[in-house]
């Protein structure tokens, strides 16, 4: 019984990481049919930025609420510079190129980022685990839980809500929805596109330095903790299909349950979930779980 | 016609698109050497027809023969193996490939087996035929021309001469004038019959222009909605009420362009 | 053709000459770089279909243990039979997962890929038989039975690699001039068209798959038997993107561009590691970046460009 408790729970917690880390990816993927690799740079950026932001702040100070306030200023922050420096000073020279062109300058972005961050921080470990040991621990019989980790479901609820809110109770939202759906279309209607994909991307870096930011008091920051991230996150995307949040979400939940059931019942396959997950899914549904059956007009 | 042999029959073909039905229990039967044409107004089912017999898409239900064969639920690439191809409305060319290399490209890929997959694509026969059919379709100017840069006509022609590369015995042309202009079309409609009738194909194609289905079809059918609304002779189905309604729309039929339709051949068919 | 060969042969003697001549790290640096660009020759191979792979480290990674387990386990060391055994490991594998991998595109082909290749790193990391994270030695090579003393056997797997590598890329060569060589730019221009054709995409992009496999296992096999050591970082996503990254910097314009875009790459690693090895990603970043946008058909369109100019200087 205490096992299926604690697959839940450590399930939904790592379902709401890969969720926080993968929307943005999913969010750009959706706008601009671009898989965009340097959000793994982003994610770093956002991790160390908070690290920074967590050692100037008088440690005396810090609770709970100002951690948060912090995390999500680095990760705004990051988001937006280094998001804009991409698009503008980037991507849009290959707006209209090959598929495997668009992929492959992320790729490069994301090289440069990875020794832009160790210029600026160095190569060695740091750690920003205050906000985690602020939280505490609750215990439900005889199994704990760091609060920390709770409280990334909440905040993965409040993404949720909030992008659901922004997406189909706003006009913006509307409009970014109609973008998603048929570029072409939106462009004929008047729709201005290119300011969408330019936003659009950089909420996109902002999610993504957001995830490194909620991730930082829970790992050792270090070189090379984006590479890791971009593969998983595009499991996510890829399963729920290119571009679809509620996808995504799914996606999240199944990897992330599933994920948990192995830590705890099969751990040496607990590596190959997110991938037995995905060849699975798409094995079955070809474009992933909520992708739009696009059939071609001929 | 009915001595005719037939060449493709469909029995019961259905398919709906959510609450679109764009084919409604078609039975329709071609002969051999026929030439149809298809009218219809837009999303009548004209394309969903070809798309389901050639197996681009799956109907919901009912049965196709070709050739005496049931070809229900195969893919494109079977259908077209088995001697059925078609022509698009929007054409499908290789882009970045020259037009003599599009069609150098067709004439290997109709070629294609397990033994002859891995022996050059470039041999001289086959340059030959390819200088054979920008002959035929008259576009030698443009042989070395990007395909994705074509004039909208050529394109059409060069799309139309890719099909034909297999020699089908039933070859299917969606709107093979369509974005031309009309003086045009008479042009190219004449090197298009020409080629396939001195091939025996049988022809069917889907037009919007009526005097062009007047001039060149033997037999007409009428689509609307998903369903077959007439199907005879040219004079009599572009002069049905139902037609002239459904399809024509009456502003077109009062502008007499109907009156310029070929009165249909007596003898034989 | 004719000219292909004969560049063939030309760099043929170059490579002999250098492994009787050059010093022992410059042979074993073309060796490396001649293994490597079969694995790049095979990803411009699938890039001429519109496919790229964020796995091919698979094939390579299967390629480089099958050599250290062939040394470790049975003792096996001729370099051409583990090199056989490496392509047709990774050929069979590449053969039972493209009847998957063959019905996706675009970035669900790279990323299935990709998932296959981490599962294959996931497993080498953990797995004790492999040698978990410090992986394997590769066994030292012997050739047909000839055994070469610690000072020729650099040459000697130089001349080897060629005579394995330039034979494969002339073959490769004549494939793409074939209609199923030829049908992958039709299938990246207008896969409808190809099934109206009556070809079959699937089964084209299946046989890419495997070639490209082949050649991956192939080069993997060499590379660590030049190396000598085998570790999970060989199928690890990061060498996927270096490969792509080459086929990228070398362009689908023809077989050799492999060859001159991995010895570029190579110069390039060579000269970071040695003068500012903390900005190498930063320069595989940034000349990545400028080669997509100033040279997008890679490398060897540079050789087109010099080669045009040069005859319009010869007409003034
Ligand atoms: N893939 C599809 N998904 C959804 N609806 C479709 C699809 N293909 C066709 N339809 C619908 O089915 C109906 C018939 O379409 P079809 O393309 O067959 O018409 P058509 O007679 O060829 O028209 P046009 O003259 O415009 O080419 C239309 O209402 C169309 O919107
Ligand atoms: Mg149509």
């Amino acid at each position: 019984m205490s096992m299926l408790v604690a697959i839940l729970v450590d399930g939904l917690v790592n379902a709401s990481w890969l969720f926080l880390v993968a929307v943005g990816l999913t969010l750009v993927c959706g706008v601009m049919r671009i898989l965009n690799i340097a959000h793994g740079g982003l994610y770093a950026f956002g991790a160390y930025a908070t690290a920074t932001l967590i050692s100037w702040w008088p440690a005396a100070r810090l609770t709970s609420p100002v951690s948060f306030a912090l995390m999500l200023v680095a990760a705004v922050g990051v988001g937006a510079v280094v998001g804009l420096a991409l698009e503008r000073g980037l991507l849009r020279f290959v707006y209209g190129r090959d598929e495997v062109v668009l992929v492959l300058i992320t790729f490069a972005a994301f090289l440069i980022l990875e020794d832009v961050l160790t210029l600026i921080w160095g190569a060695t470990v740091i750690a920003a685990y205050q906000p985690y040991s602020l939280l505490g621990r609750t215990s439900v019989g005889r199994l704990t839980f760091s609060n920390y980790d709770l409280s990334l479901i909440v905040v993965a609820v409040l993404v949720t809500v909030g992008l659901w809110w922004a997406l189909t109770r706003t006009r913006r939202g509307l409009l970014l929805r109609a973008v998603i759906h048929d570029r072409e279309m939106a462009q004929i209607v008047g729709i201005n596109v290119g300011r969408y994909t330019t936003i659009t991307f950089v909420v996109g870096c902002i999610f993504g330095a957001l995830g490194g930011a909620l991730t930082a008091p829970m790992i050792s920051i270090q070189p090379g903790i984006g590479v890791e991230v971009i593969v998983v996150a595009f499991a996510v995307v890829v399963i729920g299909g290119m571009g679809s949040i509620p996808g995504a979400l799914l996606g999240s939940i199944g990897v992330g349950l599933a994920r948990a059931a192995a830590v705890h019942l099969l751990p040496d396959l607990e590596v190959f979930v997110i991938y037995l997950v995905m060849t699975a899914v798409l094995a079955v549904r070809k474009e992933g779980l909520f992708a739009p059956a696009a059939v071609r007009r001929i | 016609m009915s001595d005719r042999e037939p060449i493709l029959e469909t029995r019961g073909l259905r398919k709906q698109f959510g609450a679109v039905v764009a084919a409604a229990e078609l039975d329709v039967t071609f002969h051999r050497g026929e030439t149809v044409g298809i009218i219809g107004a837009n999303g009548a089912g004209k394309t969903t027809f070809v798309n389901l017999v050639t197996g681009y898409q799956k109907p919901d239900g009912g049965t196709i023969r070709f050739l005496g064969r049931d070809i229900t639920g195969q893919g494109p690439r079977h259908v077209t193996k088995a001697g059925l191809c078609r022509s698009f409305q929007i054409p499908q060319v290789f882009g970045s490939m020259s037009v003599a290399d599009n069609l150098l490209m067709a004439v290997g890929i109709a070629e294609i087996g397990w033994l002859t997959a891995g022996s050059p694509l470039e041999q001289p026969r086959r340059r030959a035929l390819v200088e054979e059919l920008l002959a035929t379709y008259r576009m030698e100017p443009y042989a070395g021309h990007r395909a994705d840069l074509l004039p909208q006509g050529v394109r059409k022609l060069l799309d139309i001469a890719m099909a034909t590369a297999r020699k089908p015995a039933l070859l299917m042309l969606d709107e093979p004038t369509s974005g031309i202009s009309a003086v045009e079309k008479y042009g190219l409609m004449d090197i298009i019959m020409a080629a396939l009738r001195a091939q025996q194909v049988t022809i069917h194609f889907i037009e919007h222009d009526m005097e062009i289905v007047g001039r060149y079809a033997e037999r007409v059918l009428a689509f609307a909605a998903g369903d077959v609304i007439a199907d005879g002779p040219p004079a009599r189905v572009l002069h049905d009420p139902r037609v002239q309604e459904l399809v024509i729309g009456r502003h077109e039929a009062a502008r007499g362009v109907l009156n310029h339709a070929a009165p249909p051949a007596e003898s034989g068919s | 053709m004719r000219r292909t060969l004969l560049a063939m042969l030309v760099l043929a003697v170059a490579l002999a000459a250098a492994a009787a001549f050059a010093p022992g790290w410059l042979a074993f640096l073309l060796a490396v770089v001649m293994a490597k660009s079969l694995v790049v020759a095979g990803l411009v191979v699938m890039w001429r279909a519109g496919l790229i792979s964020f796995g091919q480290a698979l094939f390579y990674g299967v390629g480089a243990y099958g050599a250290g387990m062939l040394g470790m386990r049975w003792g096996v060391t001729d370099f051409f039979l583990i090199t056989l055994v490496g392509a047709a490991t990774a050929g069979v594998i590449a053969w039972v997962l493209g009847f998957l991998v063959a019905r996706y595109r675009g970035i669900f082909f790279a990323n299935l890929n990709l998932a296959f290749s981490m599962l294959l790193f996931g497993y080498m990391v953990k797995s004790s038989t492999f040698g978990g994270t410090d992986g394997l030695r590769a066994p030292i090579p012997t050739f047909l039975g000839y055994e070469p003393g610690d000072a020729t056997r650099v040459g000697v797997l130089l001349v080897a690699t060629t005579a394995v590598v330039l034979p494969l890329l002339a073959l490769l060569h004549r494939f793409l001039d074939s209609t199923a060589g030829r049908m992958t730019t039709a299938i990246r221009d207008n896969e409808i068209r190809v099934l109206y054709l009556g070809g079959s995409v699937r089964r084209t992009i299946h046989l890419l798959v495997v070639v490209a496999a082949v050649l991956a296992g192939a080069g993997g096999a060499m590379v660590a038997l030049a190396i000598g050591h085998i570790d999970p970082d060989v199928a690890y996503w990061t060498t996927s993107g270096e490969f792509l990254f080459v086929a990228v910097l070398a362009g689908p314009a023809h077989v050799l561009a492999a060859v001159l875009g991995t010895s570029v790459f190579e110069v390039i690693r060579t000269y970071a590691n040695e003068y500012a090895p903390q900005f190498w990603q930063l320069i595989l970043g940034t000349s990545l970046v400028l080669s997509m946008l100033f040279l997008p058909d890679g490398l060897w369109s540079l050789a087109g460009r010099l080669r045009r100019v040069r005859k319009e200087a010869g007409h003034v």
